[in-house]
């Protein structure tokens, strides 16, 4: 299961991670945000131990939202070592994500 | 490998009526889908001209709605995961979802249609960084600036009318100098004091390094081009199919629609479709709703046929 991260735990959970970490930024009212759900936590299971995923609110959250110029949702941003490794906006298939994953981050 | 009677592919409005359809005729059915139940509907902001709600109701209510409807059939199975390839071996219908094959005596297409880009470069770089193809999800954050609408059609002036409500002035930007869109969504549009209509208008470039920052305006009637500095742009430039899963012997035609007759048969025995995929001129809510019907009437009268 993926977890909840608010602008208050996203230094410690986020940028000090010792595992790379997906953020979904997404919102309650956005219907992609829906639709890429299952596929943020199918990621969430078969990553488990070697990347962290979590959510952000973007509606909550406004302080990591602006900092990290969201301008669409969903958008998950991969960080690993407190950087971004990538940027993928939308509601693109698990498949996608995977190469994303397998090929920029865990390979690294 | 697991068996069924009839799969359907793809949990929109077509997907999700044609799997209820088949449910109560008894057909022993799967309904995969690799995003969350509502497709496009997912993307939509407020549906008016569904019927049965007079008030109207935002797109993924209507999506729950559809999906909850699908939860007392025990012969209907859903299917989560990456949907990649369909072959059609004879009778033998097989669908690739993950790493298993899903095997069915029919198959019904509702795959759908995603938005169609402009083609311009920088575009894959610039979308989430001002460019964006949902104002229900996007438009907060653009609250008080400029921003763009490319298009001319229903999607286009539905999404530019609720813009103008969040930001501080739309450019609707349209190649033509008429609206396919209906004149109710058109004079509404041209009642709000924010928004400015370049029309027989084309974008012929981005501009912006991290973000977007405006774009190049082609005049077609006298071939002048400007810069218009944007904070976003909304496209809604058309569909294009989600059909790359299919194989080549099912007919489309030179857009990648798949080709129906008014049953949603295809040119190949027990292969349907149904919905936004397919080769037609309306695409609404409820016409993918009656298609999904249609299909699953078909589906069954085939299965009839080929069961004896």
């Amino acid at each position: 299961m993926s977890k909840a991260v608010t602008d208050g735990d996203f230094e410690k959970d986020v940028i000090q991670s010792p595992l790379p970490v997906l953020v979904d930024f997404w919102a309650s009212w956005c219907g992609p945000c829906r639709s890429i759900g299952p596929v943020i936590e199918e990621i969430s299971a078969e990553y488990e131990g070697k990347i962290s995923v979590y959510k952000l609110n973007v509606d909550e959250n406004p302080v990591s939202s602006t900092k990290y110029g969201i301008r669409a949702i969903p958008t998950m941003i991969i960080f690993d070592k407190g950087q971004i490794v990538d940027q993928i906006t939308g509601a693109v298939s698990k498949a996608n994500l995977k190469e994303i994953i397998n090929h920029k981050v865990l390979t690294g | 490998m697991k068996r069924y009677e009839a799969v359907v592919v793809g949990a929109g409005p077509a997907g999700m009526t044609a799997a209820v359809y088949l449910a109560r005729f008894g057909i022993k059915t799967a309904l995969a889908e690799q995003l969350s139940p509502g497709g496009l509907l997912l993307q939509t902001c407020e549906v008016e001209n569904y019927p049965g709600f007079p008030k109207g109701i935002k797109g993924y209510e209507l999506a729950d709605l559809f999906s909850d409807q699908l939860e007392s059939y025990a012969n209907l199975t859903r299917v989560q995961g990456e949907i990649s390839e369909l072959k059609i071996d004879g009778e033998r219908k097989l669908l690739h979802v993950d790493e298993d094959w899903l095997e069915a005596d029919s198959v019904v297409i509702c795959s759908g249609v995603r938005h169609r880009k402009l083609g311009l470069p920088n575009e894959d770089r610039l979308l989430g960084r001002g460019i964006s193809h949902c104002a229900m999800c996007d438009g907060n954050f653009f609250r008080g600036q400029v921003v763009g609408v490319a298009g001319g059609g229903n999607s286009a002036v539905e999404e530019a009318l609720h813009l103008t409500k969040i930001v501080s002035k739309v450019h609707l930007i349209h190649r033509r100098n008429s609206f396919r869109a209906v004149p109710l969504y058109v004079d509404r549009l041209k009642s709000v004091k924010n928004v400015v209509f370049e029309m027989c208008t084309v974008i012929s470039a981005l501009h912006g390094e991290k973000e977007l920052e405006g774009v190049s305006l082609k005049r077609l009637d006298t071939g002048n081009e400007e810069f218009l500095p944007l904070n976003g742009l909304f496209v809604f430039v058309g569909f294009e199919p989600l059909s790359r899963f299919l194989p080549a012997e099912i007919a489309r035609d030179e857009q990648g629609f798949v080709i129906t007759d008014t049953e949603m048969r295809t040119n190949l025995p027990g292969v349907f479709a149904a919905g936004d995929i397919r080769s037609k001129l309306c695409r609404q809510i409820i016409t993918a709703a009656g298609e999904g019907a249609t299909a699953a009437n078909a589906v069954n009268s085939y299965l009839e046929h080929a069961h004896g």
